[in-house]
């Protein structure tokens, strides 16, 4: 498929955890992968929204989640980024089972997951300086 | 999502469907806390037979009903996983808090 670009912002809110997977599943569909690609994108990008949105912004709706997905050859490059919170300890947040929000029932598995579904996660974060999640999967065949 | 009880085994039996993210974990999870309380059950089988989609939210829910079964000496179990759930399930560590089995009734002859 031609190399391109896609940007979309999205609201805090939690129904566009599954727009965001949704946007995703439609980007990539033109380079004709394969179904657990697919999946594997759609649980990546499922993890990074409910990240942004429930610790970058704790749930306020009125916030931007921005997602930036480009088609490099048969890379699939994702970007999911908030002007949020932050994170303090980026090692620390990429362990599994970590969890700053306990109450909410979190499995401290959303890094973990991303980076077992994608090739490459990486992490840029300060507090009170939002954070971007840039994800990588080559496509297979 | 469909429950049902297996009155001899004390056992709820909970048919998830369609996609478990953040967005439906809460829902849910309140959903299943209310039947396992009013039916007094002791297990729970899972069954992900009915689900197209699940991310690490999946694990939160489980986890959640894991220490509510426990409370009252009960344990639980899951059925019907696709790759991608048993992948998240092995990844997280799930695996060894619960068995996984083939079939709902595999699942309840061993409750």
């Amino acid at each position: 498929m031609p190399d391109n670009e896609v940007t979309v912002t999205m609201k805090a809110r939690s129904q566009n955890e599954a727009f965001a997977r949704i946007a995703a599943a439609a980007f990539v569909s033109a380079a004709d992968p394969v179904l657990s690609d697919v999946t594997d994108i759609k649980t990546a990008v499922s993890e990074a929204v409910t990240n942004a949105i429930i610790h970058g912004y704790a749930s306020d709706p009125a916030r931007d989640v921005r997602m930036t997905m480009r088609m490099d050859g048969g890379d699939i490059y994702i970007e999911v980024s908030d002007d949020g919170a932050g994170i303090e300890d980026v090692a620390l947040a990429r362990q599994p089972l970590y969890t700053s929000r306990p109450e909410l029932e979190r499995s401290g598995m959303g890094f973990t997951v991303m980076e077992a579904f994608m090739d490459s996660v990486e992490v840029e974060s300060s507090p009170g300086g939002g954070t971007r999640v840039i994800m990588r999967k080559r496509l297979s065949g | 999502m469909r429950m049902r009880v297996d009155e001899g085994r004390r056992c709820l039996i909970v048919a998830l469907s369609g996609e478990i993210d953040h967005h439906a974990q809460r829902e849910t999870g309140a959903e299943i806390d209310h039947a396992f309380g009013r039916k007094r059950c002791r297990n729970i089988v899972f069954d992900f037979a009915g689900v197209s989609f699940m991310d690490s939210s999946g694990v939160g829910l489980v986890i959640g009903r894991y220490r509510r079964a426990r409370e009252v000496g009960g344990s639980i179990a899951a059925v019907n996983l696709n790759p991608s759930m048993g992948r998240i399930f092995e990844i997280s560590g799930l695996k060894k808090l619960m068995p996984v089995y083939g079939d709902v009734d595999s699942a309840l002859s061993r409750m």
